[in-house]
């Protein structure tokens, strides 16, 4: 039966996951750079052994009002498509092996910006894990109305 | 073949280079017909690329060589005299050679490429061609084709060809030194070579020298001229570029570890590690030097393709044009000459094409019949200047500007307010070509816009200037690299930025008083130095939230021909900063031309100062036409004053009588007599106040300082105290009225308030009786 590694993290009480293979690393860091002019989505800038890397917040993207960014927040830094990308999100969760038995497609009554970022459903004991699509979860000139 | 790929890769490498100094020597051999020198380099390089040819079995290449060669050996040997036609065939000969090379480089063999008719022209080009098919077979030594009477010389050269020397080794045979100087005998060196070839081991020095056939002293001399080539050889080595960039962004990372190290060492206070941090600091630096001196070569890699793109272009249009080249040892980092290679070529074929006129042309406008076109590359402030410049006809402004009015660019009531130099600049706009005819190099629009977008990408300007007539000047300004950069730190809300320095002319600091943001119907303007300044808000630029006028430091920037003021909270200070590109999300936003981490490892943003002036809407032309509308009226015999503020009146003073402007402490001020004075530079320097002068008694200024004007002449000096300094301001000399009050020559509107205008000669008696009468008696009895 096949399986995959998921990472997952929590925005506002919901647990999301992506899978493993597209995190480079997870790190809580606490000095971020605004971007001004830049799409709303765009948490800050920050430097990471020496390589600027951007900050998309999650929150932003979910339709949420934007992290405060004063103190630690947690990055779960994504490989990216040439360039690491960070998601900025509440709270770090365990790496999880799920069957794709579990998976079902998001359901219908999910809506709103969530529902373009979650590709689907992962049933797990006692919460539903959403799984994320990547690109489009960095994806900061996505209409975020 | 496939074992052969490391040794055929060197080759083709080796020989590209050797092409491009066979082509360059080539075109100067045209130039100075006589030279043996370059005949000689021309034909060891041809040599040396037919004999690797014929030792990687590529026989196509070695027969072309060869043919190459047999004309070049007749040249060698005054069979034949050099003529142009001479070195197109020869030309022809090394295009072939090229691209034989280029089919090997692509798909590893020779075949393809079509030699003969090339041969053919090379053979017909020999005057009296031998009875053989020399082309054929490569083995005879040239020389032996040549009819002149084997002198020593001729002996000896057979005898360097020869010795089992490597082919790619250019430097001369020490046997033909020996020759040569007479310091031995030819046969005896090439009886010491027979004897190497048969197995002795001993040097070809040694063996003469044992045999008593030469002097020790003359071996030593012979060694030491081929030292040189030698070292040069033997000393350089090739590296992969990529490998050298991979060092370069470690030494970027480690100047920022440093920097932060730096910062964190100096608030330990430990001397002792302040030291090791001091001495890591200068090591990195030093480090940083010399790897960015790995990536730099020098100009000439990409000036040695254009003499023959001159020679070519001008032959093919009937002109004769001399190329000069200055400055060509001139580094720059080898990113930047790639980017420089394209534009640079252009600008020459387009100063070829259009520039410099035809020779009839030129004697009718009274110069000599050959144009001339140099380069110059030299180092100015941080940049490397290229220019092109040709002493052609000029450009035509006329027709620039009436071109731009055709396309739009600028309104026909802009024309004559404009500046010379800004009419010109149009040339760098999409589309515009003012060639009367579209020739297949320039003229159809493309290019120039091209070129300052190039340009421009790598962070650097063009501009042009033309005298008619006389020629143009193309000029491109380019950054030495574009890893690092210098930069100011400066705050904007809580926030820090980056600006690189060269954008930056001056700093001002606005205290809301003596300095001031002014506001013309709601857009804020500075008075620098007389002329209005557009201000940027940086604060606004960025979308943040707006600060206040006061304690704010105004940056005059420089981007793209326009000049303005930004408006930052602070400027912290200058330092190095490594250029990080920018995700490519921000790439829309324009107004980042990178970030970089901070000496507090924080992520800054640099700005990109020529975006921030169009995205802030600068109004290009109405800065341009109050500058030209300035110098007109300098042009209309204006002076420059000095004004000053005395009480509730403005006192202007003719600048050109002020030599100092002085703050003095109030209790500096001594008593000698009724006077007032101080010590001053080792003089006793006597004050006059204008308020007292000009009766505006008004109250006395509260401060520890007084503001003075210091006028000096003859070795005397007196000073003029008043409120304070406001401005230096142009002024006609129409809006005047005439004095009717002493201690003035009249009054004038300046800047839009009515100020007073000093009699200088009489504030400086008042200050001094006696200052004149030494030295300006005859003008005293005029009074």
């Amino acid at each position: 039966m096949a399986s995959r590694q998921f990472a997952t993290f929590e925005v506002d009480g919901q647990l999301f996951g992506v899978e493993v293979h597209t995190v480079q690393e997870v790190l809580s860091y606490n000095e971020y750079t605004p971007v001004p002019l830049a799409p709303p989505a765009v948490g800050g800038l920050f430097n990471l052994r020496g390589q600027v890397i951007a900050a998309v917040d999650l929150r932003v993207q979910l339709g949420l009002a934007r992290q405060a960014l004063q103190g630690p927040v947690m990055n779960v830094i994504l490989r990216g498509d040439g360039e690491p990308v960070s998601l900025l999100v509440d709270k770090i969760g365990e790496v999880v092996d799920l069957d794709d038995e579990t998976f079902e497609p998001p359901p219908d009554t999910l809506s709103g910006p969530t529902r373009e970022l979650v590709v689907g459903t992962f049933k797990l004991d006692g919460r539903l894990m959403l799984a994320l699509d990547v690109n489009q979860a960095v994806d900061t000139y996505r209409a975020t109305h | 073949m496939e074992d052969l790929g490391e040794i055929v890769g060197e080759f083709l490498m080796e020989s590209h280079e050797n092409l491009d100094q066979i082509d360059r020597d080539l075109v100067s051999l045209e130039q100075e017909p006589g030279s043996r020198d370059l005949i000689s380099r021309i034909f060891r390089a041809i040599h040396t690329i037919k004999g690797t040819s014929g030792f990687l079995a590529f026989s196509r290449l070695e027969k072309l060589a060869h043919a190459g060669e047999s004309l070049l050996s007749r040249l060698r040997d005054g069979v034949q005299p050099v003529s142009p036609e001479t070195i197109t065939v020869l030309l022809l000969c090394i295009d072939g050679v090229r691209s034989i090379l280029a089919s090997i480089e692509e798909n590893g063999s020779e075949a393809e490429v079509d030699i003969d008719s090339v041969i053919v022209k090379i053979q017909a080009q020999m005057n009296a061609p031998s009875d053989g098919a020399p082309a054929a077979a490569p083995a005879p030594a040239p020389a032996a084709e040549a009819e002149a009477p084997v002198s020593v010389e001729q002996e000896s050269a057979e005898i360097a060809r020869s010795a089992p020397e490597p082919v790619a080794d250019q430097r001369q045979p020490l046997g033909q030194i020996l020759v040569d100087a007479g310091a031995a005998q030819a046969s005896d060196v090439s009886s010491a070579l027979q004897q190497q070839i048969e197995g002795d081991e001993r040097k070809l020095g040694t063996i003469l020298l044992e045999e008593g056939k030469t002097q020790p002293a003359a071996v030593n001399e012979a060694l030491q001229s081929q030292t040189p080539k030698r070292s040069i050889a033997d000393s350089a080595i090739r590296v992969d570029v990529d490998l050298l960039d991979t060092l370069m962004n470690m030494v970027g990372e480690l100047v920022l570890a440093r920097n932060q190290l730096v910062r964190g060492v100096m608030e330990t206070g430990d001397s002792g590690l302040v030291r090791s941090a001091q001495r890591l600091g200068m090591i990195t630096s030093e480090l940083q030097e010399g790897i960015m001196k790995t990536r730099m070569q020098p100009i000439e890699h990409i000036w040695s393709k254009l003499p023959r793109v001159i020679r070519d272009l001008s032959n093919s249009m009937g002109k004769q044009v001399a190329l000069v080249m200055e400055g060509k040892e001139t580094e720059l980092d080898r990113s930047l000459l790639e980017a420089v290679k394209d534009p640079l070529t252009h600008l020459v074929r387009n100063a070829v094409d259009h520039g410099i006129e035809d020779p009839e042309r030129r004697i009718a406008s009274g110069k000599g019949p050959e144009g001339t076109l140099t380069l110059r590359a030299y180092h100015e402030g941080g940049h490397v200047a290229v220019e092109v410049a040709d002493d052609g006809a000029g450009l035509d402004i006329e027709r620039i500007a009436q071109k731009a009015v055709q396309n739009g660019l600028l309104r026909p009531e802009q024309i004559p307010n404009m500046d010379k130099r800004d009419i010109m600049a149009m040339v760098f706009q999409p589309g515009f070509s003012t060639a009367a005819k579209v020739t297949n190099v320039s003229g159809r629009g493309v290019g120039m816009d091209v070129v300052k977008t190039n340009i421009e990408n790598i962070g650097g300007a063009v501009s042009v200037d033309s005298t008619p007539g006389e020629g143009t000047v193309w000029r491109l300004t380019i950054p030495l690299t574009l890893a690092i950069i210098q930069a100011l730190t400066v705050d904007c809300g809580d926030q820090r930025y980056v600006v690189p320095q060269v954008a930056v002319l001056e700093l001002v600091f606005i205290d809301g008083n003596t300095t001031k943001v002014e506001y013309a119907s709601g857009a804020p303007v500075y008075r620098l130095r007389g002329k209005l300044l557009p201000l940027v808000r940086l604060d606004r630029a960025l979308g943040l939230e707006v600060g206040g006028d006061q304690g704010v430091y105004i940056m005059v920037l420089q981007a793209d021909g326009r000049r303005f003021g930004l408006v930052v909270d602070r400027v912290l200070n200058t330092e190095e900063v490594v250029v990080k590109a920018l995700n490519t999300r921000f790439k829309d936003i324009g107004l980042y031309a990178g970030a970089t981490i901070l000496g507090d490892g924080k992520v800054g943003l640099i700005l990109d100062v020529s975006s921030l002036a169009r995205r802030s809407h600068l109004a290009v032309d109405s800065e341009r036409e109050s500058v030209t509308e300035k110098r007109g009226q300098q042009a209309a015999g204006t002076e420059r004053l000095l004004v000053t503020a005395v009480g509730e009146r403005r006192v202007a003073i003719p600048l050109d009588t002020v030599t100092r402007l002085e703050e003095f402490p109030r209790d500096r001020i001594e008593h000698a007599g009724s006077r007032e004075v101080v010590q001053y530079r080792g003089q006793i320097l006597p004050l006059v106040r204008l308020s007292h002068l000009l009766g505006a008694y008004g109250e006395e200024l509260e401060g520890d300082t007084v503001s003075v004007v210091v006028y000096s002449e003859g070795g005397k000096s007196v000073a003029l105290v008043v409120d304070r300094i406001v401005d230096i301001a142009e002024n006609s000399t129409t809006a005047r009225r005439d004095a009717e009050e002493d201690g003035l020559v009249g009054t004038a509107v300046i800047q839009q308030r009515v100020t007073e205008l000093l009699d200088v000669r009489r504030a400086i008696l008042a200050a001094d009786p006696n200052f004149y009468s030494d030295s300006m008696d005859e003008m005293m009895v005029e009074v």
